[in-house]
């Protein structure tokens, strides 16, 4: 068991999103992440879905998500080279004293503070959820207020093969060594 | 072309080639059977929704095409879900249409307004909501081309009352469907193909085991010339009877929780599984971890998310049945498997030569001999057999022997109770021609008998023997066996059958000596419309043998005593 990141384009409809996560409950599959925007194609959507599961529930995952008629192409980039981000929005307890040393914080971290208000700071920051929960951990003596991520999103490095790239969704895109190009 | 909606449903139906629904007016559905009127379209009217979907099912069962039904919204599409599901489990290619309150009252709790597509979500292969005229044309064409393509299954189209009513261009060519997901088109991988032939000319002790999937996809003729040429014994699945011939000196028998002894001996022996167009279903496999203990296996399916789900296996084959089996015939050896073919034979004993006719009569009618006279007397003739769901089912398909593909129609995968008499309306209505006979349990008629006023109405002659054991039989036996007798709720009362039919308008005949059961069949075949027999059979038999459910295959509850009553052991 490890866990599995998934990109998937999706056609962008009403509904879709129900399809794919109903599809996980009712395979018994337990959705760690999933992040859902437009790609860089007009009507795809691009999801990025995380699962525990060992080697044949990914494959079965990714024959299951087929079979969503609206699903158009589904990769596992668990074992290829990727970038992998989460996006937090942290609210800080920070009055005036603390607010230079949480401003520091930030800035070893990477992170940016977007809002500072009298009584709190809202710190931005996009990384590893490695890097986000070390944030988090120097975060928390100073009182975390609230707190949202985004949950994963993922991309494979290098040249990539999103559909646009291989001529647009209608282009058909056979994934023989996957065994599972095909709706049906 | 301005057309309304509902105009543009039956214009697109028809271009489908749909020529027979089965269905039930309500509110929000009445545009769509207003415009009915004015198009070549044979409506059935059912007694119940359940009915209409389950005909639906039975029609595209017995012709290989697609079964539509229709309703009305809210409880008249709720009433659709179990026969939805029933299509769903057993690939069954249906396109059901519901109407749907007005768009703008969607969501507002209106007058029998209710969220199938939600409903319905993970019982259809897919749905859709049409609040758009615009729509409508699109939305059918790809419905039609989603139910019977790749594993078929049921669609569900949810269409407002104003996509219904409103107007707009019908353009028929312009709604072609277009998927962007959507690949169908499989090509069979050749280096699977030839990883499968390679362990084939190595087995020594191969089995075929023959699913659904060849009646589907058509593979009865390439699945003989394989099986003929590499000289591989055939077992089939519940769902697979029909797509091999049972006369044929390789089929072995139907295999799995009622399966005949040998034949899960024989795959418990084997040293190569091909599992051609079937799901490794718990009623075939027992207990996982001890099914097949020496076999390699080779999964020839048309879904991936079937490979390796239930049995890990060596070679996948993902493809069209047929087509697969066309290209691993030239590369598989000539086969001469004479002693593994005599050893199955050795492990039948004598129950292959017993007859179940020459069994002494004791005074008792028994099932098997209803089903097996039943065979007797319709073999000869283009007959569908439609069960219902339980011991009868069983002894249907250990005692009926179907040569054809599509003469034996039943609920496998969901096992609904009930489907006999409806599917086999749809049945009959699909080949008109076809003998039809419903064989269904006395309780699984009391669940949907309302349609033989249907079958009355519509001029629909099928024929339905009940075999009756004022039990539902399969709990009844599954008390026996694991709950030490204690029948709770399981003795049954029901109507006298003969004077229910009567009162339907339908020929009643009560049978309950076996010298009755030949002269009975024949009075049934012999009269124009529709006909109950009612066999009054021996309350407490039992569908032997038995597989415990999780249990290991080859342990099996054999008959206890020598003496077999109804060969169902034999």
């Amino acid at each position: 068991m490890k866990m599995h990141t998934f990109t998937v384009y999706v056609e962008d409809r009403p509904g879709v999103l129900n399809r794919v996560s109903s599809l996980f409950r009712r395979r018994g599959f337990n959705i760690v992440s999933l992040a859902v925007g437009h790609s860089e194609t007009p009507g795809v959507s691009r999801m990025t879905l995380v699962v525990e599961t060992d080697a044949g529930g990914a494959h079965r995952i990714a024959a299951h998500l087929y079979k969503v008629i609206h699903v158009i192409r589904v990769e596992d980039i668990t074992d290829r080279p990727a970038v992998i981000r989460d996006l937090a929005l942290i609210k800080v307890s920070a009055d005036r004293e603390h607010r230079p040393s949480l401003m520091q914080l930030a800035e070893v971290f990477g992170a940016r503070v977007v809002d500072v208000a009298p009584e709190s700071i809202v710190i931005e920051i996009a990384g590893s959820e490695a890097k986000i929960d070390g944030l988090l951990d120097v975060l928390r003596p100073y009182g975390v207020l609230e707190l949202v991520r985004t949950g994963r999103v993922a991309m494979a490095r290098g040249m990539g093969s999103s559909p646009a790239r291989k001529g647009g969704p209608q282009a058909a895109m056979p994934d023989a060594e996957a065994g599972v190009s095909f709706s049906v | 072309m301005k057309l309304t909606g509902a105009q543009i449903l039956w214009e697109c139906l028809v271009r489908e080639g749909v020529t027979d629904i089965f269905g039930y007016p309500g509110g929000a559905i009445l545009p769509a059977y207003d415009a009915m009127l004015d198009y070549p379209i044979r409506h059935v009217l059912v007694r119940h929704e359940q009915g209409a979907t389950h005909m639906a099912d039975g029609y595209a069962r017995a012709s290989g095409g697609v079964g539509v039904a229709i309703a009305t919204s809210g409880p008249g599409a709720t009433n659709m879900v179990t026969a939805i599901a029933t299509a769903m489990l057993d690939s069954s290619p249906i396109v059901c249409i519901t109407g749907q309150v007005g768009s703008r009252l969607i969501g507002s709790d209106a007058f029998q307004e209710i969220d199938i597509t939600g409903i319905t979500l993970p019982i259809t292969k897919h749905n859709y909501l049409v609040t758009r005229a615009d729509d409508v044309a699109r939305t059918v064409r790809e419905a039609f081309v989603i139910a019977k393509s790749g594993r078929p299954g049921p669609v569900l189209i949810d269409i407002t009352k104003d996509a219904q009513q409103s107007s707009c261009e019908f353009d028929w060519d312009a709604a072609a469907p277009g998927v962007p997901g959507w690949r169908s088109v499989i090509e069979t991988p050749a280096d699977a193909v030839a990883a499968a032939a390679a362990l084939l000319n190595e087995a020594q002790r191969p089995v075929i085991l023959a699913g659904h999937g060849v009646i589907i996809s058509g593979a009865t003729d390439e699945l003989r010339a394989f099986a003929e040429k590499a000289q591989i014994p055939v077992a089939m699945t519940l769902l697979g009877i029909g797509g091999f011939p049972a006369s044929h000196n390789l089929n072995i028998g139907m295999m799995g929780m009622h399966g005949e002894a040998w034949v899960n001996h024989a795959i418990q022996e084997a040293d190569l599984l091909i599992a051609a167009g079937m799901r490794f279903d718990d009623r075939v496999t027992g207990n996982l971890r001890t099914y097949a203990p020496h076999a390699r296996k080779i999964h020839i399916e048309i879904d991936p998310s079937e490979i390796n789900k239930n049995v890990p296996v060596d070679v996948a084959i993902i493809g069209d049945l047929r087509d697969v089996l066309k290209r691993l015939l030239p590369s598989v050896a000539q086969g001469d498997r004479g002693p593994w073919l005599s050893h199955i034979t050795a492990l039948k004993g004598d129950s292959a030569v017993r007859d179940i006719q020459s069994l002494p009569d004791d005074g008792h009618l028994y099932a098997a001999h209803v089903i097996n006279d039943l065979w007797r007397a319709t073999k000869q003739n283009d007959t569908i057999v439609v069960t219902d769901v339980g011991q009868h089912q069983m002894w249907e398909a250990q005692y009926y022997h179907h040569e054809a593909p599509r003469s034996l129609i039943t609920s496998g995968g969901l096992g609904t109770m009930g489907f006999a008499v409806p599917a086999a309306i749809g049945a009959k209505r699909a080949r008109p021609d076809a003998e039809v006979w419903a064989v269904v349990g006395d309780g699984g008629f009391q669940m949907t008998m309302c349609e033989l006023a249907t079958a009355v109405q519509e001029g629909i002659a099928i024929k339905v023997a009940i075999i009756n054991n004022g039990f539902l039989g399969m709990v009844r036996q599954w008390q026996e066996f694991f709950y030490e007798r204690r029948y709770a709720a399981t003795p049954l009362s029901g109507p006298d059958f003969v004077k229910l039919a009567e009162a339907f308008g339908v020929r009643g005949i009560a049978v309950s000596r076996r010298g009755e059961v030949l002269p009975a069949v024949d009075e049934a075949r012999r009269h124009a419309g529709p006909v109950v027999v009612d066999f009054r059979v021996e309350q407490e038999d039992t569908v032997y043998p038995m597989v415990p459910a999780g249990a290991d295959l080859h342990a099996m509850i054999r008959r206890p005593s020598p003496i077999v009553e109804t060969g169902a052991d034999l």
